[in-house]
C-alpha cells in the first residue's frame, strides 16, 4: 500500500520534470501567466533561445555593457477594454515596462513603443492612448525614443495592441535574485492587491457587476528606489502582474527552493475587491496588479522596509504578508484567516469565475 | 463581509475544535461524508482539517455538478458549439472539463464560439442581442441551479425569444446519496448535508437516511465554522445515540425549502428515466430534462448531438473518489498523469472536485503542515 | 456545490418587478428575486439580506437565526473552558 508521503514525493518529482506543451493549439491559458504560460515559455522559448541572461526568467534581463549594468525588458499589451476606470492600454504599456525595469533594481531610462492597429480603429482613440502614454512617461521620468506602427485588416486585431521595450541602468551594486532568498526573510507587498484585474474584469461588462473600483496602474520606480535606499538587504523584487501575488510567490519559492508562508489576514485588499472575488468565486491572490510589487527582504530589516514604503503615497498600504522558511522547499503555504493551513499553488490558466 | 466574516472566526473555531475533541469517544474513529463539493472546497481553502482530531475523517462526496458530467455530454455540447451560427454559453467551471476530444477551451481554440456567463439570464440577454445567432446555454448543477435555468426558460418563453435554448444537464442530489448508501464498500457514520441545495428542496427529503440507514445528516452552511459546527452536531447525535436530520444552516435553509423554486423546476423540467453520472454510472431518476411543453427551448431536440457514451479513461478512478471509497491521493494516476494542467478525470478540474481541492490546497499531510507552520 | 454569497437588497428596480439591486461589500449587481417574491413570508424588500447564486436570490437570510447560531457558539465556549485550556498548549495556534 502506497502512503500519502510517497504520493506527495511522486508529485514533487513530477513537478520538477522538464515542462512540455501537450496542447496542439495555443489556448487562452497559455497567456494567463500560470502553469500553462510557464510550460510554453520554458519548453518553446527558453529551449530555443537558451542563454544565461534569459535563463533567470526575471521581469527583465540584466546585462553588463562596457562596465555599466543595464536592465532590458519587453512586454505586449492586449487589454480589453482599451479604456477602463483608472487607466487605459497606454499608461499600462508604459507603467508595465517601467515596473519590469524597476524590479530589476534599475533606473528606467528609455522605452520603445510598437503599435498594431486594426483597420477602422478611431484616430481619436489612438490619440487618447498616446496622450496617456506621454503622461505616464513624464510621470515615470522616461523617454519614448523609438517606435513602430503596423496596421492589420479589420477583424485581425482587437482595435489596438501596444508593445513596449525598455532600458534602464543599475546604479546600485546590488543583485536582485530569487536564489538569494533565505529562511527567515520577510515577504512584503507594496499595496492592496487585485484592483487592476478585478477592475478590468468588471469593465468588460459581461458580468454586469458594478463597483467603484479603479485600476492600480502606476509607475513603481520611485517606490522601489525608496525601498532600496532604505534597505540594502533586499533579496528580490517582483512585479505582481498576470497570475497575481500567488504566482510571483511560487516563482520565488521554486527558484529559492524554500517555502513561503503567507499570513492571509495580513494581505492588504480593499473590501470591494474582496467582495467581487467572493461573488465570482475567484481568489484575489491570483488577480493581476499593475502597480504593486512583492519584495523579499532580510527579516531583520522588515520594519525598515515597511517604513520606507509607507512614506510614499503609492506604498501607504504596504504590508508584511509572510515569511520564508526552509520546509517544504518550493511550496507556498497560506495560514488562513480561519487559522488553518493550505497550499497556494500556481494556477493553470486564468482564474475563471465559477458558480460551484 | 456580513454573514461571512463572523463564520470565519478563528476564536470560535477553537471552541468548536475543543467541543469536537471532547465528543469523540476514545478509540473510536468517525467517517463523515460532506456530500457537497462546495464543502470540500471550503474545507481545503480554509485549512479546516487542522482543527479536526485524527479520529474524525471527512470523506468527499459526489456533490460536484461539474465532476459528475460524463464525457459524452461534454462532446455533445461541443458538437452543438461547432454549428457556425451557435454561441454556446456556460459557467466558467465547465471550460476546462475534458470530453472525449478535448475541453470547451480546446474547442474554442479550434474556432467554436463558446462564452462564459455568470447567470443563465446573461445567456438569454446574449440571445436577445444576437438575433441572427442561436444561443445555447449548457445548464449544469443540482437543485440549487435548476430553478435559475427554469426561470430563464420561462422568461424566454414569455418574451417569445426564439434563438435561445438549454442543453440540460441538471442532476438531483437524493439519488446520488442513495447510490452512495447502497455502495457496499463504504462505511460512513454520518453526512454533512448540502446547504444550498437544501434552500430549494428543504430538509425533509433526507429523512430516509436516518430512517432507513440509521445515519444522521446535518445540513450545513459553507463557511468554515458552519462545517465545524456540523461535525460537532453529528458527533453529538452519535454520542446521544440519535440519528436525525438536523439543520445547522438555519439562517439560510428553511426546513421546507423554497416552493416557488420547486414549482419553477416542475413547470419546465421533468425527471429523466435515468442519467449517466461520471464515475457512478447510470442512476435512475437522477437528472432533469425539458418538458415537451418547452421543446422549443430544448437544445437536445433542436440539434443533432452524437449522444455517444464515452467510457471514462481506464486509469481514472474518479468514481471511487466521488463515492468516497478512495481518497484523492490513493488514485493510481493522481498527481502525476492527472494534474490540474492535464486532468484525466473531472475531479481534478472543478474547483470543488476532491482531487483538485486536495492537489491545489491540501497537498500536504496534516502533520507536515503543522510542523511547517510552527517552524 | 453552488456558490452562494450573502448580499443586501439596496433597491428594487422600478420597471422590472422581478429584479433588485443587491450589494455585496460595496459591489452591486442586478439580481432576480422571482424565486422569493416581494410579499408573504419569503418575500423580500430593501434592507433584506439574500443568498445570491448565479444571479438569482435563492433564500432570504434570517438575521435572528444567524444571531442564534453565533450565540450558540459563544455558549459552547463556556461549556468547553477546560478543553480550551488544554488546547492552548497544542499546535493549533
Amino acid at each position: 500500500m502506497i502512503t500519502e508521503e510517497q504520493v506527495l514525493e511522486r508529485i514533487r518529482r513530477a513537478r520538477e520534470r522538464r515542462p512540455r506543451v501537450r496542447e496542439e493549439r495555443i489556448t487562452l491559458a497559455h497567456g494567463a501567466g500560470g502553469k500553462a504560460t510557464q510550460s510554453l515559455v520554458e519548453a518553446v522559448f527558453v529551449d530555443a533561445f537558451r542563454n544565461p541572461a534569459l535563463e533567470g526568467l526575471g521581469d527583465g534581463a540584466v546585462l553588463g555593457v562596457d562596465g555599466a549594468r543595464l536592465a532590458f525588458t519587453t512586454d505586449s499589451y492586449v487589454v480589453s477594454p482599451l479604456f477602463f476606470p483608472g487607466g487605459d492600454i497606454g499608461d499600462l504599456a508604459v507603467n508595465g515596462t517601467v515596473n519590469d525595469l524597476a524590479v530589476c533594481g534599475a533606473r528606467p531610462l528609455y522605452l520603445s513603443a510598437g503599435f498594431i492597429l486594426e483597420e477602422g480603429f478611431p484616430v481619436a482613440d489612438l490619440e487618447r492612448i498616446v496622450a496617456s502614454m506621454a503622461a505616464a512617461a513624464t510621470r515615470a521620468g522616461v523617454h519614448i525614443v523609438t517606435g513602430d506602427t503596423k496596421v492589420v485588416g479589420r477583424g485581425k486585431a482587437d482595435g489596438c495592441y501596444v508593445s513596449t521595450a525598455g532600458v534602464g541602468v543599475l546604479e546600485r551594486p546590488l543583485t536582485l535574485d530569487a536564489t538569494a532568498v533565505r529562511p527567515g526573510d520577510a515577504v512584503l507587498v507594496s499595496g492592496p492587491i487585485g484592483e487592476h484585474g478585478v477592475t478590468v474584469m468588471l469593465a468588460r461588462g459581461e458580468l454586469e457587476i458594478e463597483a467603484d473600483l479603479t485600476s492600480d496602474t502606476a509607475p513603481l520606480n520611485d517606490l522601489v528606489a525608496a525601498l532600496l535606499d532604505a534597505v540594502p538587504a533586499v533579496r528580490v523584487l517582483r512585479d505582481a502582474t498576470r497570475g497575481g501575488v500567488a504566482t510571483v510567490l511560487n516563482e520565488i519559492a521554486q527558484s529559492a527552493r524554500t517555502a513561503i508562508v503567507v499570513d492571509e489576514a495580513a494581505v492588504p485588499i480593499r473590501p470591494m475587491v474582496a467582495g467581487a472575488c467572493e461573488l465570482l468565486g475567484i481568489d484575489p491572490l491570483y488577480v493581476a496588479c499593475e502597480g504593486r510589487f512583492v519584495a523579499v527582504v532580510d527579516g531583520a530589516h522588515a520594519d525598515a522596509a515597511l517604513t520606507a514604503l509607507r512614506t510614499r503615497s503609492l506604498g501607504e498600504h504596504a504590508a508584511v504578508i509572510g515569511h520564508v522558511q526552509d520546509d517544504p522547499p518550493g511550496l507556498v503555504l497560506a495560514r488562513t484567516a480561519f487559522g488553518g493551513t493550505r497550499v497556494v499553488d500556481t494556477l493553470v490558466g486564468d482564474p475563471l469565475p465559477r458558480i460551484c | 463581509m456580513r454573514f461571512v466574516d463572523e463564520y470565519r472566526d478563528a476564536d470560535r473555531a477553537r471552541v468548536l475544535a475543543a467541543g469536537i475533541a471532547a465528543l469523540c469517544e476514545p478509540g473510536r474513529h468517525y467517517k463523515f461524508m460532506e456530500v457537497c463539493g462546495g464543502h470540500t472546497h471550503a474545507i481545503y481553502k480554509h485549512g479546516l482539517e487542522d482543527y479536526l482530531p485524527e479520529a474524525v475523517q471527512l470523506v468527499h462526496g459526489p456533490g460536484c455538478p461539474v465532476c459528475v458530467i460524463p464525457m459524452g455530454r461534454v462532446d455533445d455540447a461541443i458538437a452543438i458549439a461547432r454549428n457556425p451560427d451557435v454561441i454556446l454559453t456556460s459557467f466558467g467551471d465547465m471550460l476546462r472539463v475534458p470530453g472525449g476530444h478535448g475541453s470547451f477551451l480546446d474547442a474554442k481554440a479550434a474556432g467554436a464560439d463558446i462564452r462564459m456567463v455568470y447567470s443563465p439570464l446573461d445567456a438569454l440577454k446574449l440571445a436577445r442581442r444576437n438575433p441572427d445567432r442561436r444561443v445555447v446555454f449548457m445548464a449544469i448543477g443540482f437543485e440549487t441551479t435548476a430553478p435559475s435555468t427554469a426561470m430563464t426558460v420561462l422568461r424566454a418563453a414569455a418574451e417569445g425569444v426564439q434563438n435561445f435554448s438549454v442543453f440540460c444537464n441538471h442532476v438531483t442530489i437524493i439519488p446520488a446519496i442513495k447510490a452512495i448508501l447502497d455502495s457496499p464498500d463504504l462505511r460512513l457514520d454520518g453526512f454533512i448535508g448540502p446547504g444550498h441545495v437544501s434552500t430549494v428542496i428543504g430538509c425533509r427529503p433526507y429523512g430516509f437516511i436516518p430512517r432507513d440507514h440509521g445515519r444522521p445528516l446535518v445540513c450545513a452552511g459553507f463557511e468554515p465554522l458552519d462545517v465545524l459546527q456540523a461535525v460537532h452536531m453529528l458527533l453529538r447525535q452519535l454520542a446521544e445515540g440519535r440519528a436525525e436530520v438536523e439543520n445547522q444552516y438555519t439562517r439560510v435553509v428553511p426546513w421546507n425549502g423554497n416552493h416557488r423554486a420547486l414549482e419553477a423546476i416542475n413547470r419546465v423540467m421533468e425527471l429523466r428515466p435515468y442519467f449517466e453520472w461520471r464515475g457512478l454510472g447510470f442512476i435512475s431518476h437522477s437528472a432533469l430534462r425539458m418538458r415537451d411543453a418547452y421543446a422549443a427551448f430544448d437544445a437536445e431536440r433542436i440539434f443533432q448531438v452524437p449522444g455517444v457514451r464515452v467510457a471514462d479513461p481506464k486509469a481514472c478512478q474518479c468514481g471511487e473518489v466521488l463515492k468516497g471509497v478512495l481518497k484523492p491521493w490513493e488514485c493510481k494516476v493522481f498527481g502525476v498523469a492527472c494534474t490540474p494542467e492535464t486532468p484525466i478525470g473531472t475531479c481534478m478540474v472543478s474547483a470543488e472536485g476532491a482531487c483538485a481541492a486536495y492537489y491545489n490546497f491540501g497537498r500536504f499531510t496534516r502533520q507536515r503542515t503543522r510542523k511547517a507552520s510552527r517552524a | 456545490m453552488c456558490l452562494g454569497i450573502p448580499g443586501e437588497i439596496v433597491a428594487l428596480l422600478p420597471d422590472r418587478a422581478d429584479l433588485a439591486t443587491v450589494e455585496i461589500a460595496g459591489v452591486r449587481r442586478a439580481v432576480n428575486i422571482g424565486l422569493l417574491g416581494t410579499s408573504g413570508d419569503s418575500g423580500v424588500g430593501v434592507g433584506d439580506w439574500v443568498l445570491v447564486h448565479v444571479g438569482f436570490a435563492m433564500s432570504k437570510i434570517d438575521e435572528a437565526e444567524a444571531a442564534a447560531t453565533l450565540a450558540l457558539l459563544r455558549g459552547l465556549g463556556e461549556a468547553y473552558t477546560d478543553e480550551l485550556d488544554a488546547l492552548k498548549g497544542s499546535d493549533i495556534t
